[in-house]
């Protein structure tokens, strides 16, 4: 647990020391894209406006410099699948990005969505010794919570507080200050598989980057595409990406869940490319330009040459029309989005006071797709892109990249987690100087 | 399996669009400020002075060099617009004049940085009969010698030559004989060259008497006496002394006293004045005396 405490400090500080510099790279790493974007910080907000609410509610602190998406390689699942073609793809996009910047970049906020989260949500509570609740407080109550058995060989990724309640408040944001006796905290911890991340990071680090944060796609999605009220109120985010569907349900701007389905757009793109008999590559662009959710008698006119090299006549002028392409692809869209229900269902997503869904991702970018989540999802759907951000790129600005973008807002503004508090004075694990003094006292 | 190293198939493998390590980091290193820096100004530098040192290392082009070098300069400095080509002098006599040619000897056409403005001017100013000198090189081609000369104001008989001195009792020139200035008044005595302003001050008190006045003599290097003809003499003090002459003035104003004889009118102790008869006078004085003692025991 310590090691992890100090793992996780390591990299705040390592953000720390970039934000000084003031260049930081974030680096979305995805099963079909490796998106890259330079931020460069120019210290305080330059655009503040006069009645104290920053321009972008404080995200404009920094400016996008530089940004290149590449295709990615080696990446099954949203992990690390061949490492040295991992590491090109990561390098092609960090070369362009650095060269669009015209700056070297040595610190990198990686986000992914891949190697298997889980949500857990702890609680812990403890007497307060003193009257008002201090920081010392807060560290402690976060550290009184119980430890459920995350499974072998798992990282936490995220530990959030989310809740402090106070005697019988509750819904307290930052408790410290106040007065009562019993503290408790309601915390949302998020874990991965620890080898995943230990090859992603092993990539990275063959790039000769400092991995100054790691986050996960599900938590950066929703913190660029949600806006204030949705997270303040109740939202889901759906990030459908290449081969995860990352789902993050948002609470009082805090993430409460995350999980995520192994299904994506790779998939739909490998029914097309089975049911047509065509290769991989022409059924991504019959996907993307031809794509659909709903069938429309329109379609069944609309006729597609599937092409083809083989030589042989017959196989090469094959045609399909646009409603046996929508045939296709609908099943395996209703199926993530099925999956999706079930795994809001598990959440209890119901419960919460409104339940906004907003889709994003490359994959929600299926014309008619919005109409049929809202037939499986629930009525509120609407299709999300990413904050806009100072200097992001127009290529840039799709339902694709909101990933990307959330990584950028979680460079500029991190949320407290349990390591940026401090550690409990009784958890040292150098006690040896307590010892020392507890030695002469005994013995003297 | 497929092979998985690319080298052991025979096909040639696809172009990679990802950059290699190598490209990688030298791309990074290209773009790290101190590198880029580095390689745009210190490179070249370091190769322009790398180039500079090998041509020089050989001796015999270190002196072709130094001596083009030479060369051009010397053209630049010969162009016409640079050469002087004749000296004026203003405000000389031509007597000073001559001498401040014989102190600069020039000889023109000369380019103007060859003069050494400052070696010429000192080299006038130590000329004595020259006051104040400003030289500069007029347009045209001309070296300007603005001379303001020394008047002379006495004749200073020293030990061993006779000299015309200035009102400041700076020498103007040396004289053969007194009799060249008749009109200058005459001072002498060791001393006294460092006194004039002084003398001056005395000989303008001395107007009245002016016909009478012979010179001035420093004694001791502290005072003046003033000598007038008949061979008289008027001992001033130290401290004021033409206060002290323009008494004696006044009692010779009242008295006729200098038309008398006496020999010398001590004045040097102010509330003293004492005077000295002349021998004839002293004669008389004494016969006088003998007559009234005369008188005197004749009466009783």
């Amino acid at each position: 647990m310590t090691e992890l405490y100090s793992r996780q400090r390591a990299m705040r500080n390592m953000r720390k020391a970039a934000l000084q510099r003031g260049v930081i790279a974030v680096l979305d790493v995805g099963t079909s894209k490796i998106a890259c974007l330079v931020l460069r910080f120019d210290g305080p907000e330059r655009l503040a406006g006069e009645d104290g609410v920053g321009s972008l509610a404080g995200q404009s602190t920094f400016r996008v410099i530089g940004a290149a998406t590449t295709r990615s390689r080696g990446m099954r699942f949203g992990e690390v699948d061949t490492m040295s073609e991992t590491e090109r793809a990561i390098r092609t996009a960090l070369q362009a990005a650095q060269k669009m910047a015209d700056q070297r970049v040595d610190h990198v906020i990686v986000g992914f969505a891949g190697a298997r989260v889980r949500s857990y949500g702890l609680a812990g509570s403890i007497d307060l010794e003193g009257a008002a609740v201090s920081e010392q407080d807060v560290a402690q109550v976060l550290a009184a919570c119980d430890m459920p058995d995350i499974g072998e060989g798992r990282d936490v990724l995220h530990a959030q507080p989310v809740n402090f309640a106070l005697d019988h408040r509750t819904g307290l944001l930052d408790p410290r200050g106040q007065i009562g006796n019993r503290l408790s905290v309601d915390m949302h911890m998020l874990t991965v598989d620890g080898t995943a991340v230990q090859n992603l990071l092993r990539c990275i680090k063959r790039c000769d980057l400092e991995v100054a944060g790691l986050a996960s796609a599900a938590y950066v999605a929703g913190i660029s595409t949600l806006v204030e009220d949705e997270q303040e109120l109740g939202a889901a985010c759906i990030d459908m990406g290449g081969s995860i569907t990352s789902i993050s349900i948002f609470m009082k701007k805090h993430m409460i869940y995350a999980d995520s389905v192994r299904l994506g757009g790779d998939h739909i793109t490998l029914d097309i490319s089975k049911g047509l008999q065509v290769p991989m590559s022409v059924a991504e662009r019959l996907k993307t330009l031809n794509g659909g959710a709903v069938a429309t008698g329109m379609d069944d006119r609309e006729i597609i040459e599937l092409g083809g090299n083989t030589g042989d006549w017959e196989h090469d002028r094959r045609t399909a029309s646009r409603a046996e392409l929508i045939g296709i692809m609908r099943p395996r869209i209703e199926e993530i989005l099925e999956e999706v229900r079930l795994r809001l269902d598990a959440a209890g997503f119901e419960c919460l006071p409104s339940q906004q869904i907003v889709l994003t991702g490359g994959g929600s970018q299926i014309p008619g797709l919005d109409g049929l989540a809202a037939r499986i999802l629930g009525n509120s759907v609407r299709l999300g892109r990413p904050l806009r951000v100072q200097g992001l790129p127009q290529a840039t600005t799709g339902a694709a990249f909101s990933g990307v973008v959330g990584l950028a807002l979680f460079a500029a503004h991190p949320q407290d987690e349990w390591w940026d508090f401090r550690i409990p004075a009784e958890r040292y694990p150098a006690r040896s100087l307590r010892r020392a003094v507890k030695w002469f006292r005994d013995n003297w | 399996m497929r092979p998985l190293n690319a080298r052991d198939s025979a096909a040639p493998p696809r172009r990679d669009p990802a950059p290699s390590r190598l490209a990688y980091r030298l791309h990074r290193l290209w773009l790290t400020p101190l590198f880029r820096a580095l390689l745009r100004v210190g490179l070249p530098i370091v190769a322009l002075a790398l180039a500079a040192g090998f041509y020089l290392s050989d001796q015999a082009r270190r002196e072709n060099l130094q001596a083009w070098l030479a060369e051009q300069r010397r053209a630049f400095e010969q162009r016409p617009e640079f050469m002087v080509r004749l000296m004026a002098i203003d405000g000389a006599s031509p007597g000073l004049d001559a001498d401040i040619r014989a102190a600069v000897p020039l000889d023109f056409p000369l380019s103007s940085f060859d003069l050494d403005l400052d070696a010429i001017r000192s080299a006038i100013a130590e000329i004595d009969a020259v006051a104040a000198v400003s030289v500069r090189v007029r347009p045209g081609g001309v070296l300007q010698v603005a001379v303001s000369e020394r008047k002379p104001a006495v004749v200073w008989r020293g030990q061993e030559e006779i000299l015309l001195l200035d009102g400041t009792g700076h020498r103007v020139t040396a004289l053969m004989a007194r009799a060249e200035r008749p009109d200058l008044p005459l001072i002498t005595g060791r001393g006294a060259d460092r006194a004039v302003p002084e003398a001056l001050a005395l000989l303008e008190a001395l107007a009245p008497v002016g016909q009478r006045v012979r010179g001035l003599v420093r004694m001791g290097e502290r005072r003046w006496d003033v000598a007038l003809d008949r061979n008289q003499r008027i001992l001033l003090p130290e401290d004021d002394p033409v206060t002290a002459l323009e008494r004696v003035l006044v009692l010779d104003g009242s008295t006729e006293m200098l038309a008398r004889d006496i020999s010398v009118i001590d004045m040097r102790n102010p509330e003293r004045p004492t005077v000295r008869l002349g021998p004839g006078a002293l004669e008389g004085l004494r016969m006088i005396n003998m007559i009234e003692l005369e008188e005197g025991t004749a009466n009783q």
